[in-house]
């Protein structure tokens, strides 16, 4: 029963081509050093299904990405993803290009273990036409009501960055919003989490806060202990984004020897050499949790 | 009219938009971008107190909350509202959003996902977004601060990201939602899609222009609304609210150049 692992050894239960959910939402709580795990990683052909933030660029700069299924991809203070932007424009990735809406509808079908959701959403848009596997339905109590079918989204995999969890998989999520963590869980066969910090049991040592659960440890294969592993992403509670990185890394898109010399020196060395190339522990847990 | 103040274009247009959300009572407003946001606080703080709105993250605030607010600046919280409970509301079509697209056609739909081929974009954009649950559910506003040709397209937009009212797009056989389509406010005017059919059609002209000005930034038939007058000025009531809920003046920014609300003559 104990799940912890590292890294590597989550990273390693991957394979190629899988369809993997990403949690988080745009520049938030994302899970940011498995997904630098995968950058180091021989792992190709994936399909990503998210709400995308810079884990949608960095994937596709490093070629690993065949298809995303996206509500949006976006790092909110700059709102295109700039090699996310760059994929598309020279046709490197294949979309599915839904409705935010339509992604959590697609995530919950899944989730539900039915095949399709219907909605009006998407109806009189280019989404049908841009997606042509989608069909509508007629209702059967009013022939006149015509709905989208909007077809689940089973995932392989989910990966989810948490603010703490046990070696059960257990799991507490700090921060205002759980955004759709629990649907990609959900629709998934099996979840990784990376966690801020991971404790022995957290009903001995956070009890108090078990409502911050957003699924049940039975849904969770591997917790992965990752301190700052959300960074250049929120992680509420711990530290903000990471803007000026952020734009670090959106400064090479389109630029294959950009990118390398990204990776050499954020990524290839690990989280420690990671941590310390962006300023260290204590730069990043003063990053403030930006205001609207 | 010596006592009515000095106002800059972007003011003109935030009191403009602020009329967009008259009657909404209880909608849960979003407002997209600096000028837009503003607008729906004005509102909330003139006319409308009742709407619904965020600190922009998750949680409900009573008090609009100024642009550019530090931590400690931010109004008290009355109510959450994460993404799922946005969905939520939508779907029951009590929102209004005030948005920028980048296109917008003669059938009032609108592009914010890409220019050119979707296979293959020429500039990749936002992507659908929100757009198309927003657009079918619940009513929708926009906010143009350079109107031109190139936003008010010949023709039908380059990816439709949000419904209107061609025909072209539904099933056969499917009874049409009723679709809501605000005011649009732009730098040159306040315009709607309430002619006959839906036509478009200026409602009020911004000081210094003209209808034909108008027109000629626009790449479809526009018509002159019955009553077409001058978009009013801000009085000083509304300019000191505006200053309170944009302290650092963002809104210089929003409109190109920060010309004033008075044109000169050209």
């Amino acid at each position: 029963m104990d799940k912890r692992t590292d890294l590597t050894g989550a990273i390693a239960t991957l394979r190629d081509g899988m369809t993997i959910g990403i949690g988080g939402w745009g520049p938030r709580r994302k899970p940011m050093a498995l997904i630098r795990e995968i950058l180091r990683s021989d792992l190709k052909d994936l399909h990503l299904v998210c709400y995308g933030g810079p884990e949608v660029g960095m994937l596709c700069a490093a070629g690993k990405v065949s298809k995303v299924t996206y509500g949006f991809v976006s790092l909110d203070r700059i709102p295109l993803e700039p090699w996310f932007r760059k994929a598309r424009e020279t046709g490197s990735v294949s979309v599915n290009e839904l409705d935010e809406g339509l992604l959590l509808l697609g995530l919950r079908a899944a989730a539900e273990g039915v095949s399709f959701a219907p909605t009006q959403v998407g109806l009189g848009t280019a989404v049908p036409e841009n997606n042509p596997y989608m069909k509508t339905v007629v209702s059967p109590y009013d022939p006149q009501d015509i709905l989208l079918a909007m077809p689940a989204i089973p995932l392989d995999v989910a990966l989810i960055h948490v603010s703490r969890a046990d070696h059960w998989g257990n799991t507490q999520t700090d921060g205002p919003d759980p955004y759709f963590d629990d649907l990609f869980a959900r629709a998934s066969e099996r979840v990784i989490v990376s966690a801020e910090e991971v404790v022995e049991r957290l009903d001995r040592t956070h009890s108090d806060q078990a409502y911050k659960s957003l699924f049940h440890r039975g849904m969770v294969k591997s917790v992965v202990p990752a301190p700052l592993g959300a960074h250049p992403t929120t992680s509420h509670g711990v530290y903000g984004w990471d803007m000026d990185h952020l734009k670090t890394y959106g400064a090479t898109a389109g630029d294959a020897e950009a990118w390398a010399e990204y990776m050499a020196e954020y990524v290839a060395g690990g989280e420690e050499a990671y941590q310390a190339a962006v300023g260290g522990a204590g730069a990043v847990r003063s990053l403030p949790i930006p205001v609207f | 009219m010596s006592d009515t103040p000095e106002f800059t274009l972007a003011e003109l247009m935030i009191v403009a938009a602020a009329e967009a959300f008259r009657g909404d009572g209880e909608l849960f407003t979003t407002g997209i971008g600096t000028l837009p946001r503003l607008a729906a606080g004005l509102a909330k703080l003139t006319f409308e107190p009742g709407l619904m709105m965020t600190d922009g993250e998750a949680f409900l605030t009573e008090d609009p909350v100024p642009l550019g607010a530090q931590a400690e600046d931010v109004p008290g919280f009355a109510g959450w509202m994460p993404f799922n409970r946005v969905f939520a509301t939508l779907w029951r079509g009590q929102r209004h959003a005030m948005v920028t697209p980048v296109q917008i056609d003669q059938w009032a739909q609108s592009n914010i996902s890409c220019l050119g081929d979707f296979k293959q974009p020429k500039v990749q954009m936002l992507g659908v977004r929100g757009f198309p649950g927003n657009s079918i559910c619940h009513r929708n506003s926009m906010l143009i601060p350079a109107h031109s040709k190139r936003v008010f397209v010949a023709g039908e937009v380059d990816v439709v990201s949000s419904v209107g009212y061609s025909d072209k797009r539904w099933p056969e056989g499917m009874r049409r939602p009723d679709i809501q389509v605000g005011p649009i406010i732009t730098d040159l005017c306040v315009m709607d899609f309430g002619g006959p059919d839906h036509a478009a059609r200026v409602v009020s002209l911004h000081p210094g222009v003209s209808f034909d000005m108008v027109q000629e930034a626009t790449g479809f038939a526009l018509l002159a609304g019955d009553g077409m007058g001058e978009t009013p000025a801000p009085t000083a009531a509304q300019l000191e609210i505006i200053r309170q809920l944009d302290p650092h003046d963002m809104r210089a920014k929003a409109v190109k150049g920060n010309p004033p609300g008075l044109r000169q003559a050209a």
